[in-house]
């Protein structure tokens, strides 16, 4: 059955989800590593298809306040790219990189800098498996970051996909080292478009 | 006791004094807030998108240019006169400041113009306008009184 919408997806599509996640989650766990200069562990990632209302349910709820950093996908991929960080986590990982507590709160532009700059490496992570496994080209945009209400973040990918889909690939991934110890179940929130989800799932072979 | 009534994304509703209608964190989409005085009869909408042309038709709560008469004839079957209606208008903000997506950049401000020219349609006064700016807002719209309450995460809060 020819891939139509994100309902279509089978069995062979979501192994190829989680074999995307479980890559790219394992170069952004080393490319975590490297940036703190000590060794994080990653779990395997859950891989769900969700939709915009269950991601914001599953993350706390509307107000939850969240670190949301958004890139758009292009080439040969449409779609963005995006990643929520619990905000004591975005501080944990300041903290281990810059040396501030509560790094957010005092050095705006600079925390937000360096937050920016692990979206872009994390981005690239998930972006590198993808195209390692698919030959396809894409590249990814400059990062832009927003502190503030989950909801209020998700209405921009929300908005942007109302008229093809109301469904996104939710990785879910578990990050832990010595140093990090609040919550760290942190999403990355995949959003190809359809016709590039059908491109990747052709070019692994499961789509004709 | 007065009730809190919540209205979800692209989802609309109303309520008489003394309840509170309540929409959380708008973003780009932008929350309507109609009143008539008299009869203290609210209504809230929260719409996504502009227009409607390009789109599906099945969800029309989602759209500026369908949602609000639709919200107009709920008040009105309720009791509510349409010609003293006012509008409180928030949201459409600009979440991600330097994004670029195409048209998607400036969504906030196209929905915040989409919303005025429907109510200007509809023959309904704008008295109070919180959009636009680069954060999100919970809107609390009261029916006993027609006060909208817009909450920001970190901003504040200001009473309309």
């Amino acid at each position: 059955m020819a891939l139509q919408s994100y309902d279509d997806m089978n069995d062979l599509h979501m192994d190829a989800l989680r074999e995307i996640g479980n890559i790219g989650s394992g170069n952004a766990a080393s490319a975590l590593a490297d940036m703190l200069a000590t060794p994080v562990n990653i779990s395997v990632p859950a891989v769900r298809i969700m939709e915009f209302t269950e991601v914001i349910e599953a993350l706390g709820g509307p107000e939850e306040m969240i670190v949301g950093i958004l890139l758009n996908l292009e080439g040969d991929i449409e779609g963005m790219i995006m990643f929520l960080l619990h905000q004591n986590f975005a501080n944990e990982l300041l903290k281990n990189l810059l040396g501030v507590d509560d790094a957010l709160g005092e050095m705006g532009e600079m925390g937000y800098s360096a937050l920016q700059e692990i979206g872009n490496i994390m981005a690239a992570s998930y972006v590198n498996a993808i195209a390692a496994m698919t030959g396809l080209n894409i590249n990814i945009s400059v990062p832009s970051l927003s502190v503030d209400m989950l909801g209020a973040i998700l209405s921009v990918p929300a908005i942007y996909y109302a008229n093809i889909s109301d469904k996104m690939i939710f990785i879910e991934d578990e990050f832990s080292n010595e140093t990090l110890t609040a919550p760290n179940h942190e999403p990355c929130l995949m959003i190809p478009d359809v016709i590039s989800l059908k491109k990747i799932m052709t070019n692994l072979g499961l789509e004709a | 006791m007065n009730k809190t009534i919540k209205v979800g994304i692209s989802d609309l509703n109303i309520a008489r004094s003394p309840d509170v209608l309540v929409t959380f964190a708008l973003g780009s989409c932008v929350g309507i807030c109609l009143y008539d005085q008299t009869t203290k009869i609210a209504g809230l909408s929260h719409i996504m998108l502009p227009t409607s042309e390009q789109g599906k038709n099945d969800r029309p709560y989602c759209y500026a240019d369908k949602a609000l008469e639709i919200l107009v004839q709920r008040m009105v079957a309720a009791g509510a006169s349409r010609r003293r209606l006012t509008a409180k208008i928030a949201g459409g903000a600009r979440m991600f400041s330097n994004f670029k997506g195409g048209n998607l950049s400036n969504i906030g401000q196209r929905n915040v113009a989409a919303v005025k020219a429907e109510l200007g349609r509809l023959g309904i006064p704008i008295i109070a306008d919180d959009t636009g700016k680069d954060y999100g807002r919970t809107v609390y719209f009261n029916a006993e009184n027609g006060q909208m309450l817009v909450k920001s995460a970190n901003r504040g809060e200001w009473v309309f």
